[in-house]
């Protein structure tokens, strides 16, 4: 029985040999059997990104504020800003949630996306707020993940802020309350 | 609309990496295959094909725009019309959809569908940030962004509502991989228990690395007709194919956040979502007692946008009991935690029971050693080929490899094209196909049925 914890192979990386040439076969014939050849090509943007009308969530954020949103014409409360009413199409206007909410649901990423790769394991969650009628994703800190629990859920938790905001929505996050 | 017919299809091998083609020859592998089974050779398919969508989900994966003309010009096709479709990793079933809607509508007689995805071009971890770009680069992605863990935090509050336990899901990655090994178009081809599953590398806590599928390249193809084109097909073919007809189309959407996603009244969920099926008094009863317990539909633990897609595609093919009425499942498994919530949605079971009927047996094949004691017969299998977590899932071949593999079902030629019949779902007249993007947010469901 092998043991899953002991590495049996390298993890594959990109630093590959640089190579200027391959051999060549003399009839051409042969090239129907030749390897494929892999090349590695940078590919490196910068992006402008705007946060458009949804601006001021982000100012917010930056002022120790968390926003939401509120329909005109309905009433539907959005925890994650919109400012078009997914229930009736009304215009919305900006409202201050609570800063205390109930875990919804969550999970401990062990693996991810290469961004966050260096930030793994962390916990993810939706968070719920009273009088409010849709979730907001966040990261759950101060719970360790290496014991999750379904007991998370339904668990009280309030809003910590960066000081020195980055203008993400990582700017909040979430500890037990 | 007009009668449609799935003529032929056929699948690229699916693997990790495929360096040896480019993606138009990958096509061009499924699509040969295709002509081949039928008899046809290239210059006089394409003589009678009049058109084609084409389906691939991420412009990033290939690092080249337009990549379905590219195809095109590679299959022979042009100057026929043509287009892309994109709706993530529901593309493969969009795609379906419109070319069904071109051959139905009188626009096309012959149209092609053909789809793929190469995702080796990029490691893994980047990979999984190309995927997560499809959640709200605003406010999902940067907390983040990672589709295992979104589908993990579905699983959590699934576990929660109903007591849905991760045996339960292991039990549909024991089936798909165990399916997926009498069958050679796969990309894994293990025999694996319960165990393995639970003790795999965690990813997103409940989910390990059996309970998800993986990235892959590949491609699929399907060839729709009409009557008259399917005429004009056995004419130039010198012979006549076992009829298979598209006889339902669905399709449903949601909000691109999971964290919009509405908590519904019992009201309006019998209004507007529930199924022929759930009229009787014992499921409005056992629907009433859920929602005074404080479920709220859909919330994150169910798609409403599949429930909507399975509604229309069951109206469409008079579908009213689809456990009875369908009989074999092929659906979007990328994670085992969201083939049990689509039991729910297509209603082979009410919502919150998908973990029990993932257990029951009921979408397991006969005659297969699964190494499970199963309470129940199968009755519908479910992903008989081995689904996505065993075939793999090269998004945009993905949802016609479904239909590819469903044609070969209700053609009862499984065994022709995998070398041996121990997935042939015996005697089968009905299929569903189901295709299903980024949390729930673009879902088709199809029905296929064997015509005499």
């Amino acid at each position: 029985m092998e043991n899953r914890d002991i590495p049996t192979r390298h993890e594959e990386t990109l630093d590959g040999a640089v190579v200027f040439n391959v051999p060549f076969p003399k009839d051409l014939k042969d090239l129907a059997g030749m390897a494929p050849l892999i090349i590695k090509y940078p590919y490196h943007i910068d992006y402008i990104h705007s946060y458009g009308q949804d601006s001021p969530f982000f100012a917010g954020l930056a002022n120790r504020r968390l926003l939401g949103t509120r329909c005109k014409t309905c009433g539907y409360v959005f925890a994650t800003p919109k400012m078009s009413c997914m229930e009736c199409g009304g215009d919305c206007e900006w409202v201050e949630l609570p800063q205390e909410g109930r875990v919804h649901c969550f999970t401990v990423c062990h693996f991810g996306s290469e961004e966050f790769l260096p930030e793994c394991p962390f916990v993810l969650a939706l968070v719920e707020f009273e009088g409010v009628n849709t979730l907001f994703l966040t990261r759950l800190l101060g719970v360790d993940p290496a014991r999750p629990s379904l007991d998370w859920i339904g668990m009280k938790v309030r809003a910590k802020f960066r000081r020195l905001s980055r203008f993400k929505p990582t700017d909040v996050w979430f500890v037990p309350a | 609309m007009r009668p449609v017919y799935a003529v032929t299809g056929g699948v690229s091998k699916f693997a990790k990496a495929r360096p040896d083609r480019t993606f138009q020859a990958l096509v061009k592998e499924a699509y040969d295959y295709a002509l081949k089974d039928i008899g046809l050779e290239p210059r006089q398919a394409n003589e009678l094909v009049d058109g084609t969508v084409g389906s691939y989900f991420s412009d990033h994966f290939q690092r080249q725009l337009m990549s379905a003309i590219m195809v095109q010009d590679y299959l022979g096709l042009v100057p026929k019309p043509g287009h892309r479709v994109e709706g993530g990793g529901a593309t493969g079933g969009l795609c379906f959809q419109e070319a069904w809607k071109a051959v139905a509508s009188g626009t096309m007689d012959v149209c092609l569908a053909y789809g793929f995805e190469t995702m080796s071009h990029v490691q893994t971890w980047k990979g999984n940030e190309f995927i997560a770009l499809a959640s709200d680069v605003s406010f999902d992605y940067p907390v983040g962004g990672f589709y295992s863990g979104y589908y993990a935090m579905m699983v959590t509050r699934h576990m929660k509502e109903f007591g849905t336990t991760v045996e339960q899901m292991a039990h549909v990655s024991v089936k798909n991989h165990i399916n997926a090994v009498h069958n050679p178009y796969a990309q894994k081809h293990m025999r694996i228990t319960i165990r393995d599953v639970r003790e795999a590398p965690m990813v997103a806590w409940p989910l390990t690395r059996l309970d998800i599928c993986t990235m892959s390249d590949g491609a699929a193809c399907v060839v729709l007709a009409s009557e008259e084109g399917l005429a004009r097909i056995e004419k130039a073919a010198g012979r006549s194919f076992p009829k298979v007809r598209v006889t339902g189309i669905g399709r449903g959407t949601d909000a691109m956040r999971m964290s919009d996603r509405p908590h519904q009244s019992f009201e309006d969920f019998y209004r507007w979502n529930s199924l022929p099926n759930e009229q009787d008094a014992d499921s409005r009863a056992y629907y009433k007692d859920l929602w005074d317990r404080g479920f709220r539909y859909p919330g994150v633990h169910s798609f409403r946008a599949g429930r909507m897609a399975s509604r229309q595609a069951y109206r469409h093919a008079a579908i009213t009991d689809p456990l009875n009425q369908i009989d074999f499942v092929e659906l979007h498994d990328a994670y085992t935690s969201s083939e049990i919530q689509t039991y729910e949605d297509m209603g082979l079971c009410r919502y919150g029971e998908g973990g029990r009927f993932a257990e029951s047996g009921l979408a397991f094949l006969p005659g297969i050693e699964y190494g499970l004691d199963l309470p129940q017969k199968p009755k519908c299998p479910v992903n008989p080929s081995g689904g996505l977590i065993a075939c793999g899932h090269p998004v945009g071949a993905t949802g016609l490899m479904q239909a590819v593999f469903a044609i070969w079902q209700l053609q009862g030629t499984i065994g022709r094209h995998f070398g041996n019949d121990r997935l042939q779902v015996r005697g089968a007249r009905r299929g569903a196909i189901h295709s299903h993007a980024g949390t729930g947010t673009y879902v088709t469901v199809s029905i296929l049925e064997k015509e005499d």
